[in-house]
């Protein structure tokens, strides 16, 4: 988990270097031109003139003591200004992905139980919109709706500012009514596939010598699906959850945008527009921060969950 | 005796693409309180399907019963509501089914499972019930249970996990148990040891049992009356004694016959194919001779897995699969090789063709030395010896046409040219007797026996001088059992073929073999002329094996007292391991027994 950390933040070191121009040429152009004489000065000041693994070490160096440059942009140290953001987006992220799981979950075990029926159909077609729509599209027709048609929720922001008040659950209830449509987006487009693969592993799953036990025990319809089938069905979901975690928080990124939530996704698209690049690559740390993170605690999920997974 | 169950003109409807199809036709009997009732038959007779409508479990849009009456305790099942029926199940009728291995949920402790169905159906707290069934696994003679019963399946053999299954449909002392094949996944060791704790615990608690099985010897260890269906019908039921003795309906007679019966090759020097009731006279039942030229000679063949373990993978320890073997096989004849699961017979045939790469030893066919040879004269001699395995439905690929598969190493090789690859694979056909038709095929529209057929075309495509048949007919019902063995003899006769048969079925074993080699954790511990094995076996595992198998002849039951086994000890040592080579005594004429200590 730490080599994948590391070779990242190398990647992006490299991907610095590759980009054309340097901070000095940027900085000069914010500035007007600058001669080479303040180009040497400012290269210096940057360490720029050092040779490249000198370079790169002090990159990682940097980097492992949470220094990830200063944003010129915001004029703010871009740990900062990511650290401002990132509960924002952690619990965006984390609130959809687990969203997702438990309906996918709950809509997989509903269909499975009769696979050929109506209710089957249904979810089936819920969930194959829920992918085929793209996520900005699914954003942008919630938020007409709620803002014009049904205003119960806020469509855009985290919190409320003109709340005055120092009660803590007031704050808390404010935020997760801001939380909604942004999470239900982001979470629209997995409930497919956590339905589908529900669906598929709990059939093969229902199907197996185990359950028939189960049943011959005497035991009733919902001891059997819920505590036998269920909890054997479980581990390709996990799996995906895992692997899909990228994806959730690239999805993120296009739902913040949408719902201007202050997250890493609105930081990440104002970073791009402006040319901000230290914070661009503190964002791609963080990121690939949070994927292991959850790839690790799918792990450690699986091993809970199977006594024959080994660690 | 009182009638516990009574199945009435019951008939069972399968809906299939195909329109509905008869399963069950007309069945009646009833199963008396305390009493043994086996019902036999081949697969696909219905005998499953019988015992799962009698669970009211049979799988809901497929299967149906479409008419007809079961009472339980002078209930009538189908009246009862699904809630009535969940008391009823795991209570009073409970079940226990043929895969030990995948019949238990993999993500519970096996108390966990056992105490769930004591708390469904009795009104025990969690502490009680997990009590009972701790007792009820020690019952079931499974060692240390108040420590085992916090493992989970995955750690327990398969005979430990058909225990706990008995355990689970024991343990609210049913009326009545449905034992489904229970022991045909398991060694004949295991089974002897299951059916043996079956019957001690029906006396125990004087339960009726309804045992369902294919294998007439399990029929006369345990039955006390017969019902013998052909599809699905009942063709002929009686008491134990009279199915055997006096056997009335043609397919119970040909039951029979196609069953070997160990012993009843004792007086007869060499194999000979089995007389099966409905084949024409004109087939001779003549002894295969053989010659005494020898074919394959090896010479102490070790082949040791490596356990690789750490984070740089390394070698940590050995399997020691094959400990200095040694044999000769001659031409036209057989060699069988026995043991239970684990015992590594399976790896000596697949070491000589060099599937594994034997550790040391010298394997000679034909005069040429097998494990010296490079890539591309291994190629070569592999054309020699062929394969046959166990299981017939994955040994074929799904998606390729019959006549392509058995084509295919004529292709490989290229030793046929194409203008007359039609005519040969024709031929082939021909010798395994299936129609030429076929060729154009694919597996899944053949049935078991069938496919083996081909696994054997295809083996014989080559004109190989030996067959490796490993367990090659394991997995078949007793009559095409018989008629593959049958075939297999036949072209021993006609080609002068030489057979390494693998298989735990020392029936079977007895019937084929010229020579017979007995494995226990990777040693040949008794090797010799098949007459002289089975007469006077002489190490103490041979003895052993030999008294675990079932006789069908209801006059010699076996009790638990004839058994007694130890568990295989773990064949894994480390790397320092070295062990002594196998030293032999010969007792009779080229009848080996080893006096070095196997472990056993």
């Amino acid at each position: 988990m730490l080599l994948v950390l590391l070779v990242v933040v190398v990647l992006n070191f490299f991907m610095l270097h590759l980009a054309p121009g340097d901070i000095a040429d940027t900085i000069a152009q914010t500035m007007g031109g600058a001669d080479e004489q303040d180009m040497a000065e400012l290269r210096k000041q940057y360490g720029l003139d050092q040779p490249f693994f000198i370079q790169l070490l002090n990159y990682v160096v940097k980097v492992a003591l949470l220094d990830f440059g200063h944003s010129h942009f915001y004029n703010l140290p871009v740990f900062d200004l990511i650290m401002e953001r990132f509960p924002a987006t952690l619990l965006l992220v984390f609130s959809a992905q687990i969203l997702s799981i438990f309906v996918g979950i709950l809509l997989g075990v509903y269909a499975a139980q009769n696979p050929n029926g109506l209710s089957s159909l249904f979810v089936n077609m819920f969930s194959l919109f829920g992918y085929a729509a793209p996520v900005f599209w699914t954003g942008i027709l919630l938020l007409i709706a709620f803002s014009l048609h049904v205003p119960i929720f806020p469509v855009s922001g985290m919190r409320d500012i003109t709340i005055e008040s120092s009660n803590f659950f007031v704050h808390f209830f404010d935020v997760l009514r801001h939380l909604f449509l942004p999470m239900i987006t982001l979470a629209s487009i997995f409930f497919a596939y956590y339905s589908r693969l529900c669906r598929a592993s709990m059939l093969e799953v229902l199907g197996a010598d185990f359950v028939r036990t189960a049943k011959a025990k005497g035991l009733s319809k919902k001891d059997v699906l819920l505590k036998h089938a269920l909890k054997n069905s479980l581990s390709p979901v996990i799996t995906f959850a895992g692997l899909s975690f990228s994806a959730v928080v690239s999805g993120a990124i296009l739902v913040e945008t949408v719902y201007s939530w202050p997250g890493l996704g609105t930081l990440a698209f104002n970073s791009i527009i402006s040319r901000d690049t230290p914070v661009l690559l503190g964002i791609l740390i963080f990121s690939t921060l949070m994927v292991t993170v959850g790839n690790l605690l799918t792990d450690l999920t699986l091993k809970a969950l199977d006594p024959r997974i080994k660690i | 005796m009182e009638d516990l169950v009574s199945i009435n003109k019951l008939n069972i409807e399968a809906r299939t693409r195909a329109g509905t199809l008869k399963v069950v036709n007309d069945l009646s009997f009833t199963i008396k309180k305390s009493e043994t009732l086996c019902v036999v038959g081949e697969s696909g007779c219905g005998k499953s399907v019988t015992a799962l409508s009698l669970m009211s479990l049979l799988p809901e849009g497929i299967l149906k019963v479409s008419s007809g009456d079961i009472l339980f305790d002078n209930i009538n099942l189908a009246r009862l509501s699904e809630a009535e029926l969940e008391g009823i199940r795991g209570n009073e009728i409970s079940m226990i089914f043929q895969e030990p291995m995948t019949s238990l949920n993999p993500l519970f402790t096996v108390g966990e499972q056992v105490s769930e169905v004591i708390r469904r159906h009795k009104n025990l707290n969690k502490e009680k019930a997990w009590a009972s069934a701790v007792e009820l696994l020690d019952a079931v003679k499974i060692p240390n249970p108040d420590k085992r019963a916090f493992d989970y399946p995955f750690q327990l053999s398969g005979g430990q996990r058909q225990r706990v299954m008995i355990a689970i449909a024991l343990a609210c002392q049913p009326k009545i148990l449905i034992a489904d094949e229970p022991t045909t996944a398991l060694d004949v060791t295991i089974q002897a040891e299951i059916l043996a704790l079956i019957n001690m615990l029906k006396q125990e608690t004087g339960t009726a049992v309804m045992f369902i099985t294919h294998d007439m010897a399990v029929v006369a260890q345990m039955a006390d009356r017969v019902v013998v269906m052909h599809p699905g019908q009942k063709v002929e039921e009686g008491t134990v004694h009279e199915i055997f003795n006096n056997p009335q309906h043609e397919y119970t007679k040909a039951l029979l016959a196609a069953v070997p019966k160990l012993g009843e090759m004792a007086s007869k020097k060499y194999p000979e194919p089995m007389r099966l009731v409905g084949e024409k006279k004109t087939n001779a039942l003549k002894p295969i001779v053989g010659t005494n030229e020898p074919l394959l000679k090896v010479n102490n063949l070790v082949t040791r897995y490596p356990v690789k373990g750490g984070v740089l993978r390394r070698t940590v320890a050995r399997v020691h699969a094959v400990e200095d073997v040694s044999f000769t096989i001659m031409k036209g004849k057989t060699l069988s090789l026995v043991g239970e699961s684990g015992c590594g017979k399976s790896t000596v045939g697949r070491s000589l063709i060099r599937l594994v790469e034997p550790t040391s030893g010298n394997v000679n066919l034909d005069g040429q030395n097998i494990l010296s040879l490079n890539p591309k004269d291994m190629r070569e001699a592999r054309s020699n010896i062929q394969m046959v395995f166990q299981d017939p439905f994955s040994s074929l690929n799904p998606q390729r046409p019959l006549f392509d598969q058995v084509a295919e190493p004529l292709r490989n090789y290229g030793t046929v040219k194409r203008e007359v690859l039609q005519e040969k694979i024709g031929d082939l056909f021909d010798r395994v007797k299936l129609p030429r038709s076929f060729m154009r095929r694919f597996p899944h529209q053949l049935s078991g026996g069938q496919r083996q057929r081909i696994a054997i075309a295809r083996a014989l495509a080559l004109n190989p001088k030996m067959i490796i048949a490993d367990e090659a007919v394991s997995a078949l019902d007793v009559s095409v059992q018989a008629q593959v063995l049958n075939l297999m003899m036949e072209l021993q006769v006609d080609l002068g073929l030489s057979f390494l048969f693998i298989s735990h079925d020392m029936a079977v074993v007895e019937r084929v073999s010229h020579d017979v080699g007995v494995m226990y954790l990777g040693r040949l511990v008794e090797i010799g002329p098949r007459p002289s094995i089975f007469r006077n076996p002489q190490h103490p595992y041979t003895q052993d094996l030999l008294k675990a198998v079932p006789i069908a002849d209801p006059d010699k039951r076996k009790s638990e007292r004839d058994l007694n086994f130890k568990p295989l000890p773990s064949p894994i040592h480390d790397l320092s391991h070295d062990p002594v080579p196998s030293e032999y005594k010969e007792v009779a004429k080229d009848h080996y027994v080893l006096t070095t200590d196997c472990g056993y």
